[in-house]
Order: C-alpha cells, then structure tokens, then sequence
C-alpha cells in the first residue's frame, strides 16, 4: 500500500506530489530530502523512516522518485513500482530529466491517477493506460534540422535512411497519433559484460546479463516475430555442434511472449504495446564465447628519481571491423600522487589525474578492433614505499561497443504481420555495456 | 488531504451525483468519484452512485466504485458496516475483471479490518488460486499476500496448492517471486524440509535479481539473500563470483556483498575470495575498506595463515585508516584464535605511529599488553604513549593504557616499574576523569597487596572462552526471519546481525569501548543502590548449578552474549553470581539505546527461608515493586504467580532477580528465558 508519492530534483524542489490515503502531511517530503541529503556515503538509503512513515526511494534520471509506505509492505512490489513509474512516465514524456517532468506534470498527475487509487496499484500496462490518458506530452526538446536529414534527397536510398538518429527513441509515445509521427519499432539488444581479468591474463569472471527491449509506437498492435538466432541454446546440456552456437545459461520472458515456436524456430511472437518493456531477459556466466573485448599489458617500475612510471599497453580484440566507443580506464594510484605527466599515443585521448578518487582516467574516444594503444604515464608520488605498488590497480574499464554483442545474439528478422497498412519502420540496435570491467595487475 | 472545495464545485458535484445514470460517463463517473471521495459533507450523496457503480458494465468503473467503499468507510469509520455491500463485495469477487477481483479483496481487507480483515476460507483460497494467473503482477502480490492467513486443512490439500505455486516461485517478476515464497514458507511453517526446498528453487530468480539494472533492487535482492543464507548457508555456494563488487557500484551495494561473500567461503573458492577481497581493502571509500578488512578477519577464523599474510601485507601500507582498522581486526582474530599470536605479534611492531583513532589504538594497546612478553619493543611503544597520555583525549583508551602497563609490569618488571609510577602517578593526581582515575586507584592499592594477588586480578583470558562450543553458525530454522521476509525490515543497516556481533563478545572487548562503561558504571550504582528502577525476580529450578565450574558457567553465558560480572566460589552457600547483558532493541530504530539489564542469582540451599528474609534486601526491594506493577496490570494473574514463586522458593530453587534500565518488558521476558535455557543445560551436564 502507498501512501504518498512525490518526485524531488536532486536540489529538493518539489516537481510532483501526490497523496493517495490523507494519511501523512506533505511535510514528510521536506524531512525525506533532510534524511536523504544527510545520509553519508556508507548506509543504504533505498528505505528510510520517520516514526511511522517508510520511504522507499529510487534514483533515476538524476530524479529522486519516492514512495511512502508502511512497515509491512514488500519492497520488491514497492522498488518495481516506481521502476514502472519511472519507465511509464519516461514513455510518454520521452525522456526522464527534470525539465521534461516539470513540462509534463500535468501529464504525469493523470497518469498517477490511473496507475494508483487509493494507494493501490491498479494497473500498469500502458495497453490500458492508452485509453484514459488525454494529455500530450510536451516534448522539452526544439526542432531540429536533424529530423529532416532522414528524408531521403529526391526519395534516394542514402545511407542515411537507413540509420535512424541515436535520439529516434526518445520521443513520447503518444505524440505519434496526430503529429503523424511515424509508426516504428525499436528492438534493443542490450549486453551487460561483468568481467574480471586476472593478473595473469586468465578470465577469473565472465557473466553476461542481456535484455531485448522492444519500443513501439504504432498506434494499433499487430502481432510481431522475432526470430533470434538458430542455434540459441539456454543451459549446459543442449549444447548442439561445433562453434557457432549461441549458448545463455538463463532466460526468462515477458509475459505476453508467447513462445510456441520457440522450441523449434527460436521465434517469439508478441503484440507489443505502446512503449518500452522488456521482452527477455537472459544471463550467461562463467564463459564468453569469444575473447574478452579488451586486454591490458601493464608494466609497473620506479625510476631513479623516486617517480611511479606506468607503462599500459591496452589491446582490443574486437573484429576490425567494429570499434569500442568511448572507453575509459581508471587505474588507481597511490594515495598522496600529486602529479602527473603522460605520453599518449594520438592526441583525442586524454588523461588525467583525480585526487579525491586516487586514480587515473584515461580516455579513448574511440578504439577500433585489432588495434593497441599504449600510455605511459609518470606519477610524483612523496613518499612512495615499495608497499604502495599495491595500491595501483585494479584497472577498471568502462566502454560501449556498438553493434555488438557478447554472446553473439542475433535477431534474424523481425515481421509485423498482419502486414501493416502505413509505412512501418523497423530499427534493430545492438549494444554492450561494461557494467563491470576489471583488469587485475 | 481533503481537498478545500469551493462551494461551486460543491454544488456542481451534487448536481452530477444526483443524476441517476451518473454512471453512464465512464470517464466523468470516475473523475467525480474521485474527488467526492475526500469531500467528507458529500457523503451521504455518494452512496448511491457507488451502489449503482458496483453493477455498471465497464469495469473501470466497477473498479473505482469498489475502491470507493473502501474510503466510504474510512471517513465515517465509526458508523455501522453496512451488510448489504459486505455481501455485494464478495460476490463481487467472482467479477470476471481480475483489477476487480483484486480490489475487492483490498476494500474488504480494509472495511473488515477489525474483524482480522478478509475471510479466507476453502472455497475463495481456491477461486482465487485459480484466477492468479489472469491478474498482473500487482494482483498477483496482493492475492498472494492476502492468501497468507489461509491455513489448508489437509496434507492433500496443501501439496496441491504448493504445486499451483510453483509457477510463480519462479516468476521472473521479484515482485511475485518474494510473495510466493513468503506464503510458501508461512504455508510449511510445519514442513521444514519443503521450506528449504523452496528456498533452493528460488536461488535462480533471486540471483537474477541481483543482477537487475535497478540498484535498488539489487540490494533489496542482496538483503533477502542474507535472510536466506541464515537458514541455508550453502545455498549460493558455488555463485560466490555473482558476490563480486563491480567498480561503479554505490558503497552500501559493496558493503552487502561483502558480507555475503563471507558466508560463502569454503575450501575451494577460499583463495580466489580472498584475492578478491584484497582489492577491495584499498577501495577509495573508507567504510568498504574497513568492511573488506574486518571481511577478512572474520575468513581467518578459519584459514588464519592466508589471511594474515594479506593483514600483515595491509600493514605495510602505512595508512592510518587501513593500519587502524587492520590492527582491531587481528585483536579480533587473536581473540579467537590464540595461535596466530606470534605472527600478529610481529606484525604489529612499530605501527603505532599511524594509528589516529581512538579504537584504533585501544585495540593496540591490548595487544600490548596481553601479548607483552612476546614483543620485545613493548616498553618503548608504552613510552610513547605515557608520555602523550597527557594529550590523550579518549577515556577508553586511557583505561586500556593502565591495564596495559600493569600487565606489562607483571611479566617484565624492571623496564616498566618506572613508566607505571609515573603513568599511575599521573592518572591519580591529575587526571580528572573519575573512571580512569578510580582504575588508577585500584591498580595502586592492587600492586599494595603484592605481585601474586595482582597477578591473580589481570591474568587475563587471551582467547574467547566459548572457543571450541560452537563452529561456524549452526543453520537457523526458517520460522527465525520467516515473519520479517518480504518486508522492509531486512533493508534496514544492521537488521541482519553479522557474526562479530553475536560471538566477538568478549568481557574484554566491552571494556574497550568508553561508552558503554560510563553506562555500566552508572547504572551500577543505579541499580544496587537504593534507588531500583524497575525488578523482577523469578525462580529457576536447577539447584545443581552451584556445583559447576566457573569457567563452564561463564563460558555458557558468553555464548548467548550474558556477561557475569562476579560470582561465589562453587559449592559454597549461599551462592551468588551476578551478570548483566546489553540488549539492543533491533525493531525499533528510532531507540537505539537499548536496554541494560542487571541480574543476580541466588542459591541458599537449605536454610532458604530464613536466609531470604535476612539478606534478600534487594530482593524484596524488587518483589515488591514487581508486586506493584502487577497490580496495575492484572492483580489476579499477579497473586497467581507470586504463589508459584512462593512454592518454588520451598523447593530450593535458584532465585533470579533482575533489573533493567529503561525498562523494556520484551526484552526482559527474552532474557529470562535465555537465561533458564542455559541453567538448565548446564546443571543437566
């Protein structure tokens, strides 16, 4: 049961409150942002509480979004309530961000009413929302040329056309009724690569967590496939051929998939409804079918002059043809290292030395396959002891490889069927995140 | 928050509602619904749009008009529950909308709160288990934690619902998942071994839980897994690596997972855990550092070698939280297991020079002082700190000093005699703080009664008395934490108590820490003087018990965390011991205090009734003020069980009498029957 829910900047202004039951005053959200501001960096502060009022809070999109409840009620319902929340009102607002939910509160007080009476959840699956919600959203973003860029000179097919904006999905929903906004599908395959390279080069951790994310626009569901790879394979056991197999240890399913011709085509088939939801999820741990995406040759001495020299080689192993984007790589030094002087090997990466986090940022724009890039970098440290060479490391990395995916999963296609009257455009995007990328030296 | 309605809109919302087909605007039905609902003046025109709301064919507006009871009955609380929509209500739950359905349940639950909310029986368990399915997630949780009161009749019964269950014990949704397993679990209350096979089943969605991209429901999904892990601590055995921290995880995620990787650790993964763990040791946040290196004290219990070669390893950083932090955790160690002293001993040497904090240097100070004979640079580094002791600003540690240096005067006299005169010399003219000059005193007059008798009082314990009793934790039942699963409770900082707490108790220890010895002191005098808060005194039958050894004694009480401040020598009437505990009152955040609590146990053997009257000041002190307060509650009860005290007293038992302060009637009651548990395991030995 959910008493209140309010929605606070990150400075505490108020952007949305909202009371379910009249239980508890409106005063509790000043004392939420006195108890969340106040917290220091070590206790958990998902749930607080004030005499009798619990809050459980989620952070998302620099937002606080927070619920109050009592003792007695599940935090998993609560947590992915205000997850829903958040994804609800980022699908019809089209991004999550202070000013698009100042713009929009009207918008998000009538979702709120829908979505919640009485402190209980009432439904939040945007098929049923659609029909109630009347407000548009205000889209916080300005015409740009951009958008036009996608039309096609003189209806040719350029290279263009066939690549959809980056911000292509972060448009609200509902704006595609009658700005005759076009009818599209974005299908996500996004990989999450936790990963631990011991000092020795060996693999001492590789999991893989994946999703498919489906984003709709279309306005009337029809039904969609999407055919993954043939040779997808969940657990151990069914491990079929040599080589290319597609293998997760773990997948699980949205509800309204309907999996009949899983087993045999590996085709799922569903009526997505408007907006993002995630249409499977699956996990892979303990093995990566091909190499870890980036390698790390560290070298660690002293110099005569009591300097720190690291000299880091940093392979990537991707096909050539594809590239890592924006990689960056944190070494931790030793405390008390008051400068830093650095040879890079092209000028767009850049380096530089964070006192209060004690490490060393390294980054790569851009890191294209089969390539090595190397760094050397010379720290003063005073008082530098033979014990601080512990300090250094481990190396963690974070990147972004698009077009990719770790464990190899493919969408064979994609059909609308029956097939659609208007122009429906389909877009397929692939991406892997480093959620965990850590190189032991 | 009633809304402030103007007298327009009052007007307008009359006008609507009494039109007799209001309904047929499903939208305008329900907006206006809405806002009445918090009009309280508005009452008595609602009530028939809501009836007629119950029987419309749009079910959104079914939806709004059940909820609308609910509230109905929430603003005139005190009038009569209307039969009539009580009934129209459960039929209601045959709705073919399952939102509905659902929110029936919810309006009942709450117009029938004070009857214990909804009736469950066999017929509505089964419909309702049987449209689960058609419900969302939502529904599903609030079905499933309704079904919870349910208790089936029969074995058959009960297997067939646990196997309908099982579907959605693997949910992908954690939502459904926790509130499965949270009626699983108070369903086989009685069946422990299908509760830990329940438990099994869910390892999948949980794990994957922990891997979800909300933060918040990863550690909502850490914190349930401790629970679990208390009941089954293999259960995660071999996915220790999904305990791994990333690096961009927030600080309290680490912290969790550090303390989950605790529990996992066997002898396979060992070295890899402790690898793992090493790195953490130097995170850039002090508090998951600290965590990481206690993390690694509390594995050395049982792989000392490879832990303190990493300890001794940290100690070579040289930096004052680490090298802190380091040393409390290898006093910790020592304490339970003295073979690793002379490794600890040697590691310690010299870094005094790093340790800023007070706890820090306590724990120093104790290993000095226990250990002094072995580490041959002892006298200097006290040096050091007599010298300073002037500067020194924390009492504990100034205590801790004393303590130390008489101890180090017993074993290596000549180098010391003259720091300890100039330490004692110091603490008992100048000092200004009445604890550590009274402990300055009583060395004074100690060394006065000569060298044996000093021995006697410091010769301390060095390793934790209750070592070899208990290995490992034993497995909890499940009904332990079955009541708090799936609540907010587990998130809450320190609900789940970590195994330092329960077994790193030691007399010695407690003394370390400042606070809790001013509490001590003055509620000693508190208590045994005149002024008694609050007593009680009951009646143990195990008159044995002054036959067993001291050590057994305190060892016992060590292990359920009662320490005994004093006691007669055994077989001697009458007997005595006195002890104390500290309870922390884990529900309540808010009161953090806790409670203290003092006892005396007494054991006059024959002569009982005389001697009650001659010497039992205290206790009839206490007798009375019990007597007093059961007058206020219930005089019958309290006559009743004064007679059963009386009775026992004839047959010689051991007569209890405690005191607590601040009062906390639970936590007596608990303490009372820890404490008869352990005296009747003892004198049964």
């Amino acid at each position: 049961m959910i008493s209140q829910v309010f929605i606070l900047s990150s400075q505490g202004d108020h952007l949305i409150y909202k009371d379910f039951r009249g239980e508890a005053g409106s005063d509790v959200v000043n004392l939420f942002y006195e108890k969340v501001t106040a917290l220091t960096g070590d206790q958990p502060p998902v749930v607080m509480r004030h005499k009798d009022v619990h809050f459980v809070h989620v952070r998302q999109g620099g937002l606080y979004w927070v619920a109050t409840t009592t003792a007695d009620t599940s935090p998993f319902t609560i947590i992915e309530f205000l997850n829903r929340l958040t994804a609800l009102v980022k699908d019809y607002c089209g991004s999550l961000s202070e000013r698009s939910v100042q713009m929009n509160f009207a918008l998000i007080y009538e979702l709120l009413d829908e979505v919640v009476d009485y402190g209980y959840i009432q439904t939040t699956s945007s098929d049923i929302l659609k029909n109630f919600i009347q407000t548009e959203a205000v889209s916080s973003k300005p015409f740009s040329l951009f958008d036009l860029s996608n039309v096609g000179l003189f209806g040719a097919e350029t290279q263009q056309s066939k690549v959809a904006p980056s911000s292509a999905a972060t448009r609200p929903i509902q704006s595609s009724r009658d700005q005759g906004g076009k009818s599209e599908i974005f299908v996500d395959v996004i990989e999450r690569m936790l990963v631990v390279i011991g000092s020795n080069g060996v693999l001492m951790k590789a999991d893989i967590e994946g999703e498919i994310k489906v984003k709709c626009y279309m306005p009337t569901c029809s039904e969609m496939r999407i055919g993954l790879n043939e040779e997808f394979s969940i657990g151990k056991s069914q491990l079929r051929g040599y080589g290319a197999a597609v293998r997760v240890d773990e997948c699980s399913f949205h509800q309204a998939v309907r999996l009949d011709e899983f087993d045999s085509l590996r085709i799922l088939r569903l009526c997505p409804s408007q907006g993002e939801q995630t249409v499977m999820q699956y996990q892979l741990s303990d093995d990566l079918p091909s190499a870890p995406p980036f390698r790390l040759f560290p070298t660690i001495e002293r110099d005569n002059g009591g300097r720190l020299l690291m000299y880091m080689k940093l392979r990537c192993d991707l096909p050539p043809k594809s590239a890592g984007i924006n990689v960056s790589a944190t070494i931790p030094v030793p405390k008390g290292s008051v400068s830093l002087s650095q040879e890079l090997s092209s000028p767009d990466q850049s380096a530089e030395l964070q006192p209060q986090s004690r490490a060393v940022v390294w980054k790569i724009p851009r890191f294209p396959g089969g390539t090595q890039l190397s760094a050397l970098f010379k720290l003063e440290v005073p008082g530098f002891s033979s014990a601080s060479m512990l300090e250094v490391g481990p190396v963690s990395l974070s990147f972004e490889l698009p077009k990719i995916t770790a464990t190899g999963l493919q969408i064979r296609f994609l059909r609308l069927s029956p097939f659609q009257p208007g122009p429906a455009q389909r877009w397929v995007r692939y991406v892997t995140h480093s959620d965990s990328y850590t190189i032991r030296i | 928050m009633p809304y402030i309605g103007s007298e327009d809109t009052v007007r307008d919302l009359r006008r609507v509602l009494s039109n007799p087909n209001v309904q047929s605007d499903q939208l305008r039905y329900r907006n206006t619904i809405l806002k009445v609902i918090r009009l309280p003046s508005l009452v008595e025109y609602v009530e028939q749009p809501l009836t007629a709301g119950l029987r419309d064919r749009a079910a959104c507006v079914r939806r709004v008009a059940v909820l609308g009871w609910a509230k109905l009955h929430n603003l005139q609380t005190n009038s009569e529950i209307d039969a009539a929509v009580v009934n129209e209500l459960y039929s209601l739950l045959r709705d073919p909308d399952p939102v509905v359905m659902v929110n029936c349940l919810r309006a009942l639950e709450e117009i029938l709160r004070e009857e214990g909310g909804v009736a469950i029986n066999k017929p509505i368990t089964h419909h309702l288990l049987n449209r689960l399915k058609e419900c969302d997630i939502w529904g599903q949780c609030e079905v499933l934690r309704i079904l919870q009161r349910y208790r089936p009749q029969s074995e058959d019964e009960l297997f067939n619902i646990l196997s309908l269950l099982d579907v959605s014990l693997i949910s992908p949704h954690p939502p459904v998942m926790a509130a499965t397993l949270s009626l699983f679990l108070s369903l086989c209350s009685g069946l422990p071994a299908v509760g830990l096979a329940a438990l099994e089943r869910v390892r999948g969605p949980l794990l994957a839980a922990c891997g979800n991209t909300s933060r918040e429901m990863q550690f909502t999904a850490l914190c349930h897994i401790q629970l679990l892990l208390r009941s089954l601590p293999g259960l995660m055995g071999e996915h220790y690596k999904r305990f791994f921290c990333g690096y961009a995880e927030p600080a309290y995620i680490k912290q969790r997972k550090i303390e989950v990787l605790v529990e996992l650790v066997n002898d396979d993964n060992v070295a890899i855990l402790l690898d793992e763990l090493r790195g953490y040791c130097t995170d850039v946040n002090i508090s998951t550092a600290h965590a990481a290196i206690s993390a690694i004290g509390r594995i050395g219990r049982s792989y000392s070698d490879k832990c303190l070669e990493i300890l001794t390893e940290l100690l070579g950083l040289k930096q004052e939280h680490i090298t802190s932090a380091v040393v409390q955790t290898m006093r910790d160690l020592v304490w339970v297991c003295p073979q690793c002293s002379r490794t600890v001993c040697s590691a310690v040497e010299g870094c005094e020079a790093e340790i800023q904090d007070s706890q820090g240097r306590h724990a120093l100070l104790w290993l000095l002082g226990v250990y002094g004979e072995q580490v041959s640079s002892v006298p200097y580094t006290l040096e050091v700190f007599i010298d300073g002791v002037r500067s020194e600003a924390s009492v504990g540690v100034k205590m801790e000093l004393l303590t130390a240096t008489v101890r180090l005067f017993l074993c290596r006299p000549a180098e010391t005699q003259d720091m300890l005169g100039r330490l004692l010399h110091y603490c008992i003219e100048e000092e200004t703080n009445m604890c550590v000059s009274d402990q300055a005193l009583l060395y004074y007059r100690l060394l006065h009664c000569g060298i044996e008798e000093t021995r006697k009082v410091l010769q301390c314990r060095r390793s934790d008395p209750s070592l070899g009793v208990l290995i490992g934790r034993p497995a909890e039942p499940i009904n332990q934490w079955s009541y708090i699963f799936n609540t907010l409770e587990p998130l809450r900082p320190g609900a789940i108590e970590t195994e330092s707490a329960t077994i790193g108790g030691s007399p010695e220890h407690m003394t370390f820490d400042p606070k809790p010895n001013n509490d001590l002191s003055d509620t000693l005098s508190y208590s045994f003087g005149k002024t008694v808060r609050s007593g009680e005194s009951e009646h143990v039958q195990c008159p044995t018990i002054f036959r067993c050894s001291p050590q057994s004694l305190q060892a016992a009480m060590q292990l359920v965390n009662i320490q005994t401040l004093a006691f007669t020598p055994p077989h001697t009437l009458p007997w005595r011991v006195y002890l104390y505990t500290n309870t922390q009152n884990k529900h309540s955040a808010d009161t953090c205090h806790g409670t203290l609590i003092l006892g005396e146990l007494l054991y006059t053997g024959e002569e009982i009734q005389k001697k009650s009257k001659d010497e039992e000041n205290v206790g009839v002190e206490a007798r009375q003020d019990k007597r007093e307060e059961e007058r206020e509650e219930d005089t019958a009860e309290g006559r009743s069980e004064k007679e059963r005290v009386k009775k026992n007293t004839a047959e010689k038992g051991i007569k209890v009498t405690l005191k607590q302060q601040p009062r906390d009637e639970k936590a007596l009651k608990g303490f009372l029957s820890v404490l008869t548990t352990v005296l009747h395991a003892l004198s049964s030995e």
